[in-house]
């Protein structure tokens, strides 16, 4: 590598340098240093060593975040994956109108979340909206959806797989990716439709699957708008700069750990606390990301080598 | 796409096969349409009726699409979230080209190394690095506006970096290479062949930033709740209805109007949407 070249490199990659510095590299140093500090953003850092992470073993609402975000880990993962799985194999075995059924199902992605949110909000109203009213016709009694502290993560859940027809269009096209041969050869074994999609889709597609397992879990560890927008929404406030005590609502069964790291920095401008919650949720993005990385660098080494 | 393709089902085992699947794809279709439906159906509602148990519109009442302009200052709003939008995509455009370019079409020591740093800061939560970046804006002086949402576009986007890249890739290097031989220094290599050639993937990957930056909730709420003239669409819609004491039926119209330029951006460029998407998957 000639000094013109490695100047070239440098030249091309100059603002990414500035800009990861600036707003990667010093935030992350700083969010750590930050955490070990008492901050109101008026008066200088005050140094109080580990007092905020040993307040955060003691304070309720930082454990009910911590449990809602594992839910949303959790139970979005699963759905998201099942369900892109589950929507690309019917499409992809479609004979007719697949990139209509295609848009369609990716369309609602494109939406705002905040909107999204909102279109649920209606959709899931309580007794009258239609999902309960359609409930009703079967005889069942709907719930209560975004007002009730066992319903309403049920409710953004939806909102979030209504919004996935990005994972569905990636798991799709790794289907549509599948070699034909290998379904004929199989065919003329007498494997069925379920036989060949168990043992020839699913192996071939798993790196896509994992992808979106990875992807879910990013996805639900940042959960905020659709969690603050269904509260607001739910208990009628619905006002951004006002009040905290619709975050979380219902009985802080939306409180996500980004919304309380939001409320601790920005609404009680407690920004040691909010930075140690900063730290935290650093550590565990981390070690999801590590998990992709090393499958991709998998990935490049096979390439290279080929 | 498959040997059976436009012919008729041989047997009855095929035809309830094709029942079902055909079936289940129109439940699918209306199961991601039908929320949509209702959301229109209560935009054009009169007042008294939104959110009652009556779902069909008494009396059609397109002009609620009007109203909502007169009610709320949506023009201010459109605007500024069209100036996030379209300064967020022309700064990452300048910015990500030359990057993915060096990522994708040079060799060089620790490449990958600093590949690996732009899917770090592509995976991290925008929450992590909330509080340092809040200090330092509000330090300049800068919170209330806008800025702190865009400057950052100028220099780097780990997002559209890595797309952008894996765009570049599938490009042949002996066409950079027989510039080279041509002449051409690495700028005019890039701007000459990659970027002509890279256009469907520049197109994919600017559609999604200016998506991104549309429905951007957190950035606007962070940096500009505390001034409502520079407030975007989302952060607006978001408290339309407790701000402005509009009925839902108007607060459902505003929600339409939001997700408007995706659906026309997306019939523009149905193409560019299905391969960049594609791309964040299957290459990722």
């Amino acid at each position: 590598m000639t000094a013109r070249r490695r100047l070239t490199v440098l030249a091309l990659l100059a603002p990414a340098v500035l800009g990861f510095a600036a707003f990667f590299g010093y935030p992350l140093v700083a969010t750590v240093v930050f955490s070990f500090t008492r901050y109101d953003l008026i008066n200088p850092p005050e140094w109080i060593g580990l007092a905020n992470y040993e307040y955060m073993l003691g304070d309720e609402l930082f454990a009910r975040a911590v449990g809602n975000t594992l839910w949303f880990v959790v139970v979005l993962t699963a759905t998201r994956v099942v369900f892109a799985l589950g929507v690309a194999s019917v499409i992809a075995r479609l004979k007719s109108g697949v990139g209509l059924v295609r848009t369609l199902c990716y369309l609602p992605s494109l939406a705002p979340p905040v909107a999204a949110t909102l279109v649920f909000f209606l959709v899931l109203r309580p007794n009258e909206g239609p999902v309960d009213t359609f409930l009703g016709w079967l005889g069942v009694q709907g719930p209560l959806w975004f007002a009730d502290p066992a319903w309403a993560k049920p409710g953004i859940a939806a909102v979030v797989l209504w919004v996935s027809g990005d994972l569905m269009i990636i798991v799709l096209a790794a289907i549509l990716d599948v070699p034909r041969e290998q379904y004929e050869a199989a065919e003329l074994d007498g494997a069925g439709p379920l036989r060949r999609w168990w043992h020839i889709t699913l192996p071939s597609i798993s790196p896509v699957l994992l992808f979106g397992v990875v992807n879910s879990i990013i996805l639900a560890l940042q959960l905020f708008t659709q969690a603050v927008v269904a509260g607001s929404a739910a208990s009628g406030s619905a006002d951004v700069t006002g009040s905290t005590k619709d975050l979380g609502f219902p009985e802080n069964s939306t409180l996500t750990f980004p919304v309380w790291l939001y409320a601790q920095g920005f609404r009680y401008f407690d920004m040691g606390y909010a930075a140690a919650m900063a730290t935290v949720l650093f550590a565990v993005s981390f070690l999801a990301t590590a998990l992709l990385v090393q499958r991709m660098r998998r990935a490049t080494h096979q390439e290279e080598g080929a | 796409m498959t040997a059976a393709s436009g012919r008729a089902p041989r047997d009855w085992r095929g035809a309830l096969d094709w029942v079902a699947v055909h079936s289940i794809g129109i439940a699918l279709g209306l199961m991601f349409t039908l929320p949509i439906v209702f959301v229109l159906l209560t935009a054009v509602m009169p007042d008294e009726q939104a959110f009652t148990a009556d779902l069909w519109p008494r009396e059609w009442r397109w002009g609620n699409f009007v109203e909502v302009f007169e009610r709320a200052p949506l023009l201010t709003y459109l605007g500024n979230s069209m100036l996030y939008a379209l300064l967020a995509t022309a700064g990452m455009l300048l910015s990500s080209i030359p990057a993915a370019y060096a990522l994708a079409k040079l060799r060089w020591r620790g490449r990958d190394a600093v590949f690996l740093l732009v899917v770090g800061a592509m995976m991290l939560p925008p929450q992590v690095v909330a509080v340092p970046l809040y200090d330092a804006w509000s330090g300049l002086g800068l919170t209330g506006t806008l800025w702190p949402l865009v400057v950052p576009y100028f220099l780097f986007d780990a997002f559209s970096v890595f797309l952008l890249r894996q765009f570049m890739l599938t490009i042949p290097q002996s066409y950079v290479d027989a510039a080279r031989v041509d002449g051409c220094t690495e700028f005019q290599a890039m701007l000459r062949v990659v970027v002509p050639m890279a256009r469907p993937g520049i197109a994919a990957t600017a559609l999604f930033c200016f998506l991104y930056t549309w429905n951007d909730y957190f950035g606007p709420l962070l940096y500009t709740s505390e001034r409502p003239d520079e407030w975007t669409l989302s952060l607006a819609l978001s408290s339309f209805k407790g701000m402005h004491h509009v009925q839902w039926n108007l607060a459902m119209a505003v929600t339409l109007l939001t997700m408007l330029p995706a659906v026309v951006l997306f019939v523009l460029a149905q193409r560019s949407f299905v391969r960049g998407i594609t791309f964040t998957g299957v290459k990722g």
